[in-house]
């Protein structure tokens, strides 16, 4: 066992965990459910969080690294999300929405770096998110959507 | 699944290089490609606490940490400056932005994997690696060298009057490649680096001075002809042998093309 310090979603977190626990494991643990396993072997983005700002994927990544960084799961970016997800949910990209959770952090990553991307950078960017279901282009249009009424001034409640 | 005893943040190289001589104990990188494996690690010695992680420029040369990210190459603007935007072309396709945020440029080259863009990229270049014992090693002679318990501190690529194009092709988008290729005319001698033949990337030069009259769309495809006839190609579940053999044909032109100012 060993002792990691690490800053949750805000929160400083103190836990001994064992060498080989998992960034994906440690934060469902401390009760951030969002976040997923799909593919397990770094291909599919799904378990996607925020690590020092950047997205990285938790189920390849040691909960010992993670010592002493700041982590940032779906919990803790509820209202920066909430800009966005409806347009998404309208342009029916949400099916089955088991990728949704990845897709969202990688989002925010991406309009963070680049808040305003053109279409193959929003491409460019999520490539490593999968979704068995939508086929890419309803989240693609929800993002332009929402570019789009941003720069109008609106909202997706308006 | 890798099971891991301990873990140790290393201070030093030294200590570093002291945990991995014993064969139970293990570098970890970004850790991609040892996650995949399955391992009993005793020891997993991280680097990620000895500042290697930058890319630092010089007059002569760049210096890139081990623990510099893909992501890292594919954003540094005075390398892809100095590449022609070939070391972002060549990582672009790796998985997704999350992988690139990880996956290390020292993990990359001391797997020697046969699929490597980074690997492919940097042959291209008048490149070196520095080990912590064994000293500065032409990328070339690296690639050739057998896996032993030497730490890689860093990649050194040297300036020189150069310019590069990098192309590769995949079945689909963030796939392994079925092909990788990068061309480069550094001091006036061009040279195409060939990987995912499924083999190890390697380096054919224009001895025969096909391109030395200009670079036009006949010398291009002769050059790529010559590359394609001498390259060695294989065949594994993404591609036959000839299919390798003609996208060589093909990207390797398209590559000399870019270098021209044509692409
Ligand atoms: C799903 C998947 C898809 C991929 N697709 C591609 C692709 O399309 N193109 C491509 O080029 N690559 C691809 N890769 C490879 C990837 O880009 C990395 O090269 C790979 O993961 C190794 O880097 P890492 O930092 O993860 O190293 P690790 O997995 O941490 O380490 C790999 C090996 O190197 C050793 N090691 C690491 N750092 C050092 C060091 N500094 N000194 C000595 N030994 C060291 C480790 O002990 C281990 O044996 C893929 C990998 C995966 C898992
Ligand atoms: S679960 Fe981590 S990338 Fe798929
Ligand atoms: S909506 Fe089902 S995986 Fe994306």
């Amino acid at each position: 066992m060993m002792e990691i310090r690490l800053k949750l979603n805000g929160k400083t977190i103190t836990d001994h965990i064992d060498a080989d626990l998992l960034l994906i494991d440690f934060v469902r643990r401390h009760g951030c459910l969002s976040v997923k396993r799909g593919c397990e072997t770094a291909n599919c983005g799904l378990c996607t969080v925020l690590m020092d700002g950047k997205p990285v994927l938790s189920c390849s990544l040691l909960a010992a690294r993670a010592d002493g960084h700041e982590i940032y799961t779906l919990e803790g970016l509820q209202q920066e999300a909430e800009a966005f997800v409806g347009f998404i949910a309208d342009e029916g990209a949400d099916q089955c929405g088991f990728c949704n959770p990845g897709y969202v952090m990688n989002t925010i990553a991406l309009l963070r770096e680049n808040p305003n991307p053109t279409d193959d950078e929003i491409r460019a960017y999520l490539a490593g998110n999968l979704c068995r279901c939508s086929g890419y282009e309803g989240q693609l249009r929800g993002i332009r959507r929402f570019l789009n009424s941003r720069a109008e001034g609106g909202s997706h409640a308006e | 699944m890798i099971t891991i005893h301990k873990y140790v943040r290393a201070q030093s190289l030294e200590e570093a290089y002291a945990l991995n001589q014993s064969r139970r104990n293990r570098i970890i990188g970004g850790m991609l490609w040892l996650k995949m494996s399955t391992l009993n690690i005793a020891t997993a010695i991280d680097l990620s606490g000895l500042g290697l992680d930058t890319i630092e420029e010089t007059d002569d040369a760049f210096s890139i940490g081990a623990m510099v990210t893909l992501r890292q190459l594919e954003q540094h603007q005075g390398l892809n400056r100095y590449m022609n935007g070939a070391a972002a072309e060549a990582v672009s396709s790796i998985v997704g932005v999350q992988f690139r945020n990880m996956a290390t440029v020292g993990g990359s080259l001391w797997g020697r994997f046969g699929f490597s863009d980074v690997l492919t990229l940097f042959l291209a270049a008048d490149s070196y690696v520095e080990l912590y014992k064994g000293g500065v090693v032409p990328l070339a002679q690296f690639a050739a060298m057998k896996p032993d318990r030497d730490i890689l501190v860093r990649l050194i690529v040297k300036k020189t009057s150069a310019s590069f194009a990098y192309r590769s092709m995949r079945i689909q988008r963030t796939d392994f490649p079925v092909i990788t290729c990068a061309v480069s005319r550094v001091n006036d001698c061009f040279c195409a680096s060939v990987g995912a033949r499924p083999h190890k990337a390697i380096l054919l030069r224009d001895d025969e001075g096909i391109l030395a009259g200009g670079i036009t769309e006949e010398s291009a495809a002769a050059f790529a002809s010559s590359v394609a006839q001498r390259c060695p190609t294989g065949g594994n579940l993404r591609g036959s042998a000839a299919y390798r053999t003609h996208l060589i044909r093909v990207l390797v032109k398209r590559a000399i093309l870019a270098l021209g100012g044509n692409a």
